[in-house]
């Protein structure tokens, strides 16, 4: 019996000591009237069996040359990252719960919030939430209990900022009543212009969300647009890729002004970059980190550095009495769990690439972003669609309807990126192509080449 | 268990500067791109310089000090700590599968075991149509009651906003139902943990939005009165919905479908054995029956033909929307698929069987020995509750007394202190995956505590005594607050 140890002869003593004759009997305070029929799902199979046929259909998916971040980046993985997480005193471990016998995951945790303060320029990190989308969603929940100078509710979402995390906050906040007004980019520079915030200026607004780099890969003026919010009384929100913060300046040192507070007030983000894989889109974590003042006011779990009783230091969830399990509908969020394979994986990454190893890859994705935006706007029919400093991704135009290009692109092996049609139909034909230090000089000449070939192919035979 | 007694410092006293890993740095590359100084970070993050066997020397002794399914029986209460299969997490960390952009061409492979999954999630659950995009149980009931809400809006009712759960639900019924802008009535249940009728009746009304329910109850015994909890709640044009935490118990037994539930979300890092991977990540799919089909959460996984692709805003105009960037715990459903098909239908159903057996034995036997269950006249369902009631009045212990001296026998610790309304409570879940002589032992371990706490009961106020920690002060923890490290100035 798969993964029962049960012996005829030990279910037999079992049933004795309970006093039944059958385990069907256990099931008798279970209307007749309820109980389920056969269930019409496949019969079990072997792991062998199950091997072939799952290696069959991974087999089948193929390993395409990958040009598509948006919000998912394909970076080196070290080999000990997940041959340390996969251990099964972390993969098969729960919620540390009871301290003493989990120091090994609080104390990793602790590190992991040390880390994340340390990139982030932040005074307290919690242990992670779902995703760098629904982190946004928390963080804008949290920016309402926090700015009590704000009754309105109203948070500012730039255009610029991710679309899918626009849409999972609203999803999420919305329900409570939470209205979000969209900001709109600079056509030219690809970045958010302090111009199209002063229309709000001295409005009732909870936060204004900033996105560095933004969706598009561009730089955006975070001084100014942090100092702008904090003179209106307007929290700011900031949500960053973990990677950039070797080279960027991290929020907790946004803005110039000295008559305001500096740095972001909240700070979340996609935390994949740092060492989980793509995996077709999760499992990720999301990442927190505020102000001391707001913590009391931050979802998810914390741990905390204590003593015991023989006053040695260890390790504990703390601040608990934010959560849902001693709170219940007062609590600061629903959330229980987090994502703590994920900030396991994170965790040791970070100790392998250190701030040395950090700021390479930063630096080399940075360059080859510039690399492939070159060499690909040299194509006929193809140019770069914003002025604005960039990170490791790039918008492009084309000059016909991208997605037969992106397919043809497909069919050769190469995902050539995200066709932005849909989300910003006011750009035209437009792309968003990112490469890391994962993709060579040889990667990007097969993908310029394959793309002249595709959108030119009479000059390319010629 | 002496070999738990480690110390390890924190990694960054480990660091030295100029230590590196450098193997695992890119090679540099040349060129003249570069961040504008304004926007430049002013100096490098404080992150520890360390080398490769340093980095996993350390995070390999961390993992010596935790208790895990793979090192100790775990039969911690409403969190189903079963055997995580090898296979599960082998065949979904095949490099094509862990290479996949989420938002490249559909990739068929991966799309047909989420589609099959959906299928089999929706025939064991007894549900109309099931989205896997919810990333924990949380998460899960939130797009349950979300779902609730958006379907009284379609109708113009949307004065509906309370939700009905019972004083023993899980801290997240309420939680969520707040994050979805509802009120929250309790209400309680009677001596012998059924959901009390006559409060129900008095709860429901106009303001109705439904009814969170889990079945078997966090008490550990099946709600017999189901049908009729249903019928109320529909009559008063509420909906029902599922807590799917202990879905381990019923498996294949009975179906939440024909319980007369609306919506269920299911743990598949319970009942499905995927990983709890110390704390998360979880997968909290949501199944509806017909009245809530409109409003399920994207993407969802449909089939044109042959050809597998994502269901999305198009498809779904009504959906509550997306609840993460992208797919949702795509790696963690596919560990579930896995272990589905693993198991199959016989499989499954002795899931059920041999979960509530183990309970059943277990608590037997700890009733022979004097321990007194919370719902003696009652069948445990997969776990059932301890209260120490007694023994805290007779000898002045504790259940987390008793939690921490179960640590120095070698067993993780039950729930303790749920469900609240229980005092001096045990939580106790032994799963299918354990032995009779493992059971046999835990058994063994209560019994000679029980021992120690007429004889020598300070061996229970102060342990653990084997622990890597002694027990640590919390209240320390919150008033003076230590929560990262910080580079000496």
């Amino acid at each position: 019996m798969a993964f029962i140890p049960h012996t005829p002869d030990d279910i037999s003593r079992m049933l004795e000591a309970i006093g039944v004759r059958s385990i069907d009997d256990l099931f008798e305070e279970i209307p007749a009237g309820l109980r389920a029929g056969a269930l019409k799902v496949p019969e079990g199979v072997g792991e062998m069996e199950l091997g072939r046929l799952m290696s069959e259909r991974a087999a089948g998916d193929g390993r395409p040359l990958n040009f598509i971040g948006a919000g998912a980046y394909e970076h080196h993985i070290p080999a000990p990252v997940w041959a340390i997480a996969t251990r099964g005193e972390f993969y098969s471990a729960y919620t540390p719960y009871q301290a003493e016998a989990s120091q090994g995951t609080l104390q990793l945790i602790y590190e992991y919030q040390s880390m994340m303060c340390a990139l982030t320029g932040m005074e307290v990190s919690n242990a992670s939430l779902y995703d760098g989308a629904s982190a946004l969603a928390e963080a804008c929940l949290m920016a309402v209990r926090t700015n009590r100078a704000a009754t309105s509710r109203r948070i500012l979402m730039p255009r610029s900022v991710n679309p899918t995390y626009a849409c999972v906050a609203r999803a999420i906040a919305g329900n409570q009543d939470i209205a979000f007004e969209a900001v709109d980019f600079d056509r030219s520079a690809g970045r958010t212009p302090l111009e199209s915030l002063k229309p709000y200026g001295g409005q009732d607004i909870t936060a204004l969300v900033v996105q560095q780099p933004n969706f598009f890969g561009c730089l955006e003026e975070v001084d100014q647009l942090t100092d702008w919010a904090h003179q209106n009384k307007i929290l700011v929100i900031a949500v960053v890729n973990p990677i950039s913060l070797a080279l960027l300046k991290p929020p907790g040192h946004w803005g110039e002004r000295i008559d305001v507070a500096r740095g972001a007030d909240i700070v979340c983000g996609e935390g994949q970059p740092l060492g989980v894989p793509l995996s077709a889109g999760g499992p990720y974590f999301g990442f927190m980190a505020t102000r001391m003042q707001y913590v009391r006011q931050m979802p998810g779990r914390i741990v905390g550095r204590t003593l015991d009783a023989d006053g040695r230091p260890g390790f504990s969830l703390t601040l608990q009495a934010r959560e849902q399990h001693i709170r219940r509908s007062k609590a600061t969020s629903n959330i229980c769990t987090n994502q703590g394979l994920m900030v396991t994986a994170a965790t040791i990454y970070l100790s392998l690439l250190g701030a040395a190893g950090l700021e390479r890859v930063a630096a080399v994705s940075l360059q080859r972003t510039a690399d492939l935006a070159a060499s690909l706007s040299r194509v006929a029919g193809v140019r770069a669609a914003f002025t604005a400093p960039r990170f490791h991704e790039a918008v492009l135009l084309l000059d016909r309807p991208a997605a037969p290009v992106l397919a043809a692109l497909a069919r050769r092996g190469i995902f050539g990126g995200l066709d932005l049609a849909e989300r910003y139909p006011e750009l035209g034909h437009a792309i968003l192509v990112c490469a890391t230090e994962t993709k060579l000089a040889a990667d990007i000449d097969s993908y310029a080449g394959a793309l002249a070939d595709i959108m030119n192919p009479s000059r390319a035979a010629a | 268990m002496t070999d738990l007694q480690l110390r390890e410092p924190l990694i960054f006293e480990l660091s030295r500067p100029g230590r590196q890993a450098s193997t695992q740095f890119p090679p540099p590359a040349f060129g003249s791109a570069e961040i504008p100084a304004h926007l430049r970070r002013a100096a490098p993050p404080a992150l520890p310089a360390v080398s490769e066997l340093q980095a996993v020397r350390h995070f390999t002794r961390l993992s010596q000090m935790n208790f895990s399914i793979d090192t100790h029986f775990y039969p911690l209460g409403s969190c189903t700590m079963k055997y995580n299969p090898k296979a599960c997490n082998a065949f979904a960390m095949l490099p094509e599968f862990l290479g996949r952009h989420p938002l490249g061409p559909e990739p068929q492979g991966f799309l047909a075991c989420m589609y099959e999954l959906q299928e089999m999630l929706q025939e064991i659950t007894g549900m109309q149509a099931v989205s896997l995009t919810p990333m924990a149980g949380a998460q899960g009931e939130f797009a349950g009651v979300a779902m609730i809400r958006a379907y009284h809006r379609s109708r113009n009712d949307g004065g509906r906003n309370e939700i009905i759960v019972p004083q023993a639900a899980h801290g997240t019924n309420p939680a969520t139902a707040a994050m979805c802008g509802c009120s929250v009535k309790e209400i309680p249940c009677d001596e012998n943990g059924d959901v009390d009728i006559d409060s129900l009746k008095a709860a429901v009304g106009p303001a109705t939005a439904g009814i969170m329910l889990t079945n078997p109850s966090t008490l550990g015994v099946f709600e017999r009165k189901i049908t009729e909890v249903a019928r109320i709640v529909h009559e008063a044009g509420g909906l029902l919905y599922y807590d799917g935490a202990n879905l381990n118990a019923i498996l294949g037994k009975v179906r939440p479908g024909d319980m007369g539930f609306d919506v269920i979300h299911m743990n598949l890092h319970k009942t499905f054995s995927t990983p709890h991977g110390g704390g998360g990540p979880g997968s909290g799919a949501v199944g509806v029956g017909a009245r809530l089909l409109p409003f399920l959460p994207i993407p969802m996984v449909g089939k044109d033909g042959a050809r597998f692709r994502w269901l999305t805003e198009r498809d779904l105009p009504h959906s509550i929307g997306r609840l993460s960037g992208f797919m949702g715990n795509a790696g963690v459903n596919l560990r579930a698929y896995i272990y589905m098909r693993l198991l199959g239908r016989e499989g499954m159903v002795r899931v059920a069987e041999f979960a509530t057996l183990n309970a059943n034995y277990l608590m037997k036997r700890l009733e022979a020995a004097g321990f007194e269950a919370a719902y003696p006249s009652r069948r445990a369902s997969h776990e059932f509750i301890i209260t120490l009631k007694r023994e805290n009045r007779l000898y002045q212990i504790t259940a987390m007394d008793v939690a921490k001296r179960l640590l120095d026998y070698g067993f993780h610790a039950p729930t303790t202190y749920f469900p609240l309304l229980v005092p001096e409570c045990l939580l106790i879940e032994p799963t299918e995956t354990e032995a009779k002589e493992d059971l046999d032992r835990f058994c063994d371990a209560l019994i000679a505590i029980r021992r120690e706490m007429e004889q020598e009961p300070e061996k229970l106020s102060s342990a653990p005594h084997t622990m890597p920690v002694r027990r640590l002060d919390d209240v320390r923890a919150a008033k003076q607050l230590d929560l990262a490290w910080k580079p000496a100035a």
